[in-house]
Order: structure tokens, then sequence, then C-alpha cells
């Protein structure tokens, strides 16, 4: 929350707390459990910038890192847009972190510390879970996702791979442990439900996802080392960053939707801003979780994503954060169920076009094409580059509207075409009435 | 000063601005940001930690994140961030000479490639704001105190701002009977209008409980301590005073005027310079460089700027030279005016400026007089200082007419602070906010018993 000041305007906010499985925030941001939730001193500093709650680095045996670690992709001039790591868990010791937890619990006592655990035998977790309460967390968050490093050694998404596994430990922290327990999942596998249920199963009080995509972040293509790099070798490394934002919706929303799961969801997977925290709390999300935005530009992005948040559910008449989750899960729907009758066609405002023809070459060549040069147009001046639309023949599928560079310049706009809806399930299951194919000569 | 036992303060309402003003043929001379465009050159931005840029900024606008927002599409909160700061932000926008603080010292420039426009995009921000009629500040809780502020210039109106936030009653009191003070009478109109600076006025006003008295002149209409008596601080803001004019034969000849003074005509009145064939403006100042660049626009077909020192030795900005080249300005250097000649007619007006050319040492070169001929000489060679308003009170310091202060903009005087040109002796609009907003923080510990005053 942005606290007014001293003569700052009051008006009257909506209210940021998030409750997520019983662990409450101020706010749904949460610093996920990585670099940026490895100490005390960055925790505290966290909270003074406004950040809601931390997942601690995930504790366990403290492991030996490599250096380097980590890896950017750039894409076209920007920087980071994707990034991986090889990083493992905390390789502090447990006693250095219990305590500053404790510390950290006691001058925050309102911001949610979850600690977030990694370990093997029933004795560990046993342990491990009654040291990490005695510290006042929160929560705690069970990392069944980690991709590299600790999976090898049959933990993290070794354990998230296999709903068996995932429900016994689970089980047993929830037995062990008077705090809300909430699972770590791994997107490195086909289909995330079972993984939820699973989570579900073992009595967990939510779930987060999602942990970090097996990848490989780039080459040198000089040296043809693997990025990044440990002299001349590399590892295969977590993937996250914007770049991952669609994937981890997708599975976000799927557990939302999933009958017969109902757990809250903390969301994880490229969060930079308001507006990607705003997409995952329709979808589901009870709170998100950062960590490579932080790790880019800092703590002080959250200023702005508590001010976006607030002035967004002011706008949309949002007075809690409960009110806005899943919003949307019940958009989402099975492609059978959409109506095969609804029509697009695109449009282009001639005053807005900038003649670069983008959207022409991109649907001559990439979609049906039914844009054509502006000296194909009856009467044409001699000078406009303003393409022409076939209309009859687009098939509204977004590309010209994806690639052009000016936003409002192409809309998709509805036609009505006498047609009643129809959907694909319809037509198998009762013969309903399909419109003409468009482009599919 | 006039003694008064029973104060006058004859306030008379503000006035209207005339709709046939001169500097209504301005426009704007950068186009503002389309949002496709801000939110491109916002997403440059790098988010700098410690930033140059804010370091750069006399009020520390917390420039990164008020981009970042923009990027982001929370226009409000990047506005907010910006006034936090500035409450005159709207205006900073756009004439702030951005290129000599923050954007001049953007890291960009570093890496050789194009500095963030951070002008253009405060613009975007503060335009949308003041589009939507956002407040963003409220009075804080009534303290009693009362504090009284000699000037309705931006000096003023941040502190006056300033204060209302921290619950403080506040009296401004103006000369003039416009206000906004060299906003509305001296920024040069390509850059903001008087209609947009006492648009500005309201909106900073908005906040409520700032009376503005204007008419009332303070030492002549109220004594100084009179004024003490009626507030617990007293906060001046009273800017500069009268253009410096040539005490040289002939100075006395009409179409010969100080330049602040013909700029104020410019921007309040209708200015008929149809007229005039040549204009002479006098100084190497940005008053000069102004000047030159709006007698320009108004139509005057030659305009001459002569100066005593050769180009690279003015103190105007070199951006500002750049643009008045563009429009035909031309210019003297080395000349040092030491009279004036009336022409050949009615011998009432002037006709020439007469010259003596300098050396490198300022000296001037015997044998060189000669006339430049003109028919309207603009001098804007400095103006005089305020500093004898509170010349005859105890405990306050002046140092060349200005008034001493410490950091806070405390004068030795108990209860008594100053800041914006009246201290430093004329400086930019940004300044001015930031000697204004650090003041009203020091009447506010004065008046809260945490400090000396």
């Amino acid at each position: 929350m942005v606290e007014p000041s001293n003569g700052t305007k009051k008006n009257v906010s909506p209210s940021l707390v998030s409750n997520t499985g019983g662990i409450v925030s101020p706010n749904p941001f949460w610093l996920a459990s990585a670099p940026p939730a490895n100490s005390g001193g960055q925790v505290q500093r966290a909270f003074d910038a406004g950040w809601g709650g931390a997942v601690w680095k995930t504790l366990g045996q403290p492991i030996q890192n490599v250096s380097s670690r980590f890896g950017g992709m750039h894409a076209k001039g920007v920087r980071g847009v994707g990034f991986n790591n090889i990083e493992l868990i905390t390789d502090r010791p447990l006693e250095t972190n219990f305590r500053e937890i404790y510390d950290t619990k006691k001058k925050y006592p309102k911001h949610a510390v979850i600690v977030s655990l990694m370990v093997e035998t029933r004795e560990e977790w046993k342990d491990i879970i009654k040291r990490s309460i005695d510290t006042g967390a929160d929560g705690l968050e069970l990392n069944f996702g980690c991709p590299h490093g600790m999976c090898e050694r049959g933990m993290g998404s070794a354990v998230g791979q296999e709903p068996k596994v995932n429900q016994e430990i689970t089980s047993w922290a929830v037995e062990y442990s008077s705090i809300p327990v909430l699972v770590k999942l791994t997107p490195n596998v086909s289909d995330i439900r079972p993984h939820g249920m699973a989570a579900k199963r073992g009595g967990a009080h939510g779930v987060s996802l999602i942990n970090t995509i097996k990848s490989i972040i780039g080459v040198d293509i000089d040296s043809f080392a693997i990025e990044p790099r440990v002299q001349n070798l590399g590892t295969n490394g977590g993937y996250c960053g914007q770049a991952v934002r669609p994937i981890a919706l997708h599975m976000c929303a799927s557990l939302a939707r999933e009958e017969g799961f109902g757990l809250p969801i903390s969301g994880i997977g490229g969060v930079c801003n308001w507006r990607d925290a705003v997409e995952f709390i329709l979808l589901g999300s009870s709170s998100v979780q950062v960590c490579t935005e932080v790790m880019l530009r800092g703590y002080r992005i959250v200023e702005d994503m508590n001010e976006g948040l607030t002035q967004y559910m002011r706008d949309h008449g949002f007075a809690t954060i409960d009110e806005m989750v899943g919003k949307a899960v019940p958009n989402y729907s099975e492609w059978g169920d959409l109506d095969l009758n609804y029509e697009t066609i695109a449009k282009i405002d001639p005053d807005k076009c900038i003649g670069c023809n983008l959207c022409m070459t991109a649907c001559h060549d990439g979609a049906h094409q039914c844009i054509h040069p502006a000296s194909t147009k009856p009467g044409w001046d001699g000078k406009s580059r303003v393409p022409v639309v076939d209309e009859s023949e687009c098939v509204g599928c977004n590309l010209c509207q994806i690639v052009c560079p000016v936003s409002g310049c192409i809309t998709m706009e509805e036609v009505p075409n006498g047609f009643a809806p129809a959907t694909w399930n319809q037509h198998v299951e009762t013969g309903a009435q399909l419109r003409p194919k468009k482009g599919a000569h | 000063m006039t003694e008064s036992h029973t104060p006058r303060d004859p306030a008379t309402p503000r006035a209207p601005l005339s709709a046939d003003r001169a500097e209504s043929i301005f426009t704007d001379y950068k186009p503002a940001l389309t949002r496709d465009q801000a939110i491109t050159e916002a997403n440059r931005c790098l988010f700098c930690t410690d930033a140059p840029c804010v370091q750069a900024c006399p009020t520390h606008i917390d420039i990164p994140q008020f981009i970042r927002k923009i990027a982001t599409g929370n226009d409000e909160g990047s506005a907010r961030t910006i006034f936090s700061s500035n409450i005159l932000g709207m205006t900073c926008a756009r004439v702030c000479p951005v290129e000599v603080l923050c954007v001049g010292d953007c890291v960009y420039n570093d890496k050789g490639e194009p500095p963030i426009q951070i002008g253009k995009l405060q613009r975007y921000a503060t335009d949308l704001a003041f589009e939507k009629g956002t407040q963003f500040f409220e009075a804080g809780p009534d303290t009693g105190k009362s504090v009284g502020l000699v000037g309705a210039g931006p000096a003023s109106l941040a502190a006056a701002h300033r204060l209302r936030r921290l619950g403080h009653r506040v009296t401004i009191y103006e000369k003039r009977r416009v206000v906004g003070g060299l906003n509305t009478t001296g920024v040069a109109p390509h850059k903001l209008r008087a209609d947009a600076s006492l648009e500005e006025v309201d909106w900073v006003l908005a906040i409520g409980g700032i009376d503005v008295r204007t008419g009332v002149s303070i030492g002549t209409d109220l004594s100084f301590e009179e004024l003490e008596k009626r507030h617990d601080a007293v906060f001046v803001g009273a800017g500069l005073g009268a253009d410096t004019l040539l005490d040289a034969p002939g100075s006395q000849l009409a179409n010969i005027e100080g330049a602040v003074a013909w700029i104020e005509r410019m921007k309040l009145e209708k200015l008929d310079v149809s007229g005039f064939q040549h204009c002479v403006v006098v100084g190497g100042g940005n008053t000069a460089l102004d000047v030159v660049r709006e007698a320009r626009t108004l139509g005057i077909p030659k305009v001459t700027l002569l100066y005593r020192g050769h180009e690279a030795g003015m103190s105007g900005y070199e951006h500002e030279w750049e643009s008045a080249k563009v429009q035909g300005v031309g210019a003297a250097w080395r000349l040092q005016p030491i009279g004036f000649e009336a022409d050949v007619g009615a011998g009432k007006s002037v006709a020439g400026v007469k010259c003596v050319r300098l050396d490198e040492t300022k000296k001037a070169i015997p044998g060189t007089e000669h006339v430049v001929p003109c028919d309207l000489v603009l001098l804007a060679i400095g103006q005089s200082t305020l500093g004898s308003l509170l010349a005859s009170l105890p405990g306050v310091a002046l140092e060349k007419g200005r008034v001493v202060t410490d950091e806070q903009g405390r004068t030795g005087r108990r209860g008594l602070f100053a800041g914006g040109d009246c201290r430093n002796g004329g400086k930019e609009v940004v300044n001015a906010v930031a000697e204004g907003d650090t003041a009203a923080l020091a009447i506010d510990a004065y008046l809260k018993g945490n400090s000396h005053g």
C-alpha cells in the first residue's frame, strides 16, 4: 500500500490486502524464493520499498554454487526479456537464515514471510519445518520445482514431476506444520493439473506456480560454450523473466478452473509490473511473486506496482483483491466451445497508417493474402501507401494488428453475418450450421 | 518603506487576461508527445539508481520512477511522483533548460545515444493530469499557524502549497493584479503562455485555503512590520525588480525599453510592433535570447543581438542561441553601447545605438566608435534587486542586493525566510520552486518549534 504521506490526497482507496491460503500480506506483491530474498537485509529493504511478502530463498542442506550462474536472453535491443539461472538453494548456514527470518518477522510483523524448503527424508522435513515455524514465519513453501542441480539429487522438480511423491511429501509437511503450506509446482510437465491435484490431496493450503522452465539460454557461437558458462561448460538452467509469462498464465488458469481443485494460488512467472500482476489475479492468483524484474531493476519497482494496482482497482470498482481473483477464469474456454460463426475483419485507419506495409507482408506471407498494396485500390491517387483489406477474404486472424507499429491503427471489428452462434461441439453433436469458410481458397 | 499604523491592504481582484495579447500568436515550439511516442521513449529509460538526472534536477523529482510509470500506463501515479517533488511540474516540463539539467546528465549521453527526453515525458504526464483535472493533494490538519508570503511567483506558490499540505494557513501578497510571477509575465510564450500559467496557478490554489491578495505592495500598502505582526512566519519570494537601464546620453529617447518590461507587455497586452524595422537587443543572457526570438516572431524584420563579449562568452544557453539564429537573428559582438542617437525628424525616438568596440579585456578600443542604426532598443542587461524592501530590517543581510539565507531559506531575522530570484539573483523557475519548497519545510520546523527560524 502506498500510505498517503502528510498532505497527499486521501482518496477512498481499495484494499490491497491479500490472503493466500491463510497467509495474509498488506499487498499481493511477494518476492519469490530466489536471490532477492536471500537474506534478512535484503528482505527488510524490500519491505521498506513496499513489498507485501517474501518467500525466503530455499532452505535445505546448504550447497556450493558455481561461477557463473545467470544468463540473459536479449531480444532486438532489449536486455533480459528472458533469463535463466543455474544457482541452487541457499548456500548460507541454516542458523543464519533462521535467525534473520526471526529478526525480520519481529521487525515486520504485518508482512508475510514464507520459508521455502527443500530437503530429502521425512526426518529432515520434520526437523526443518519445526525450526522454520519457530522463526515466526507465516507460511511454508515446498520447493518441488527447481529444474537443475537439485532434481538430480531427487529433490526439486524430481518431486514436482511425480504426483505420488509430491502428495506424500506434502502430507508430511502438512502433518508437521502448524502454519499454511504452499506447494511450488514445476512447469516441466506436460499437464500441470495432476500435480496441483496431488498437492491438494497431500493437504496443501495452496500452490505457487510456476517455477522455472528447463532451458538453455544461449550458445556462444564463437567458442561453442553453453551459456551461462562455467569455464567452457554449461548446463540446462531455469528459464524465467517476462518471456515466460504466457506459459505461467496458462498453468495458473488451468488449475484455477480445474474442477475439484479450488486451492489458492500464488502466481509466478514474468511479473514485471502491475498489469502483469492483474492478469495473474484475474486468472486465479491471490498473490504474485516476482524475482527476475527485481534482479534487473531493484525492489523500487514495487512503488509503481502498488500504485498502478490501486488505480486499476479504483477504475474497475474493486474494493478488495478477493473480488478480483479469478474474474477472467470463466472466460477461459475449450476450443470446441468457441463460436465458429463469430466473425471479425481488420480495418486500417488511413489517418493513422504510416505506410510501412508490414501488415501487407505479414498477411501475404504469413496469413491469408487478403491485404493488398494501396495501388490496387480503384482511383488510387498515386501516393497513398495505406494498404487495402479485402474484407471478403479477411479471416480476422489478428496478424496484421499484431505487426502494426501504430497503436489503434488496425482494429479488428466484429461483422454481423446472420449466422446463429455455433461451436464445433454443437456442430458435431447437433449439426449446427457453420458459416462458409473465408480465406480457404 | 511606508510606516503604516492602520494597515491599508487594499486588495483588488485579480485581473483577467486580455484576449488580444501579443503573445497569443505564439505556438508551442516543441510538439507534445503522442501516447505511442511517450511509451516508446519511457521504455528506453534505464531506470538508473541514484540517477544523474535526479541529481541534476533542483527539485529532485524521482525521474526514473515517473518515467517507469508512464511505461506501465500508470499515468496518474507518474504525475503524482512529479508533483510530489515539484508542484509546478507542468511549467517546468516546458520551461526548464533540460539540456543543461536532467537531459544533459542522462547516462545515455555517455553511451553516445540520444538522451531520454525527460522534459517531454514530464509534459506528457502532467498534461494528462491537467486534462483530467486530477488533484493529488489536500491540506493537512489545521495547525493554527499562519504564514504570509510576499509575491505570487513560483517560489511563493511552491512554498504556499507545501505549507498548506502541512496544515498551515497561508496568505500570498502580490503587488500586481496578475498572479504567477514571471511564469505569467516573463516566460517565453513559445514555451508557456500566460493563460497556461494562470491555469496552473488555479490548479495549485485548488488545494484550498491559500488567500491571494492581489494589488497589495508590501512596503507601500502594507508595512513589513504589520506583515510580521499578522503572521507567525513570513516568506519573501518577491523576485527581482525593474530592468537595469543604461545611463548614457539619449537614454530617455522613445523606443528604448527594458526587456523584462517589454516582455511583460507582450505577454499581457496588445503590442503593436508593426512599425519597427530593426530591433537591437543589448545583452547576452537568457532574457536577451528570449527577447530576440520574440521580436522576430512578432514580425520585426531585422533583429540584432548586441553583446559586449564574444559569442562563446554569452551566459545565455547555447541551444537557445542556436534556435535564435535559425530564426534569422543577427549578432554584433564586442560592442559596448555608449549612447543613443535620435531620429532626424522629431528627434524624440531612438534611431541608433552608439557603440564602441571592446578588446579581449573588454576595454574600449579608441577610434572605434560608430552607430548601429535601429528603431527599437531592448535592454536585457540585468534587473535591479528588491533587497531594499528588506534593507532596513534588523537581522536581514543582503549581498549584491540578494537576500542572504542559509540553505533552508532562513534569513538572520527570526521567522523570516526567502527564496527564488530575490535570493538567488535570478535563476530558473525550477530553482525558485526548489527554494520555495525547501523554505516551506524550514518554516514548518520553525512553527513547530523545532528550529530557531
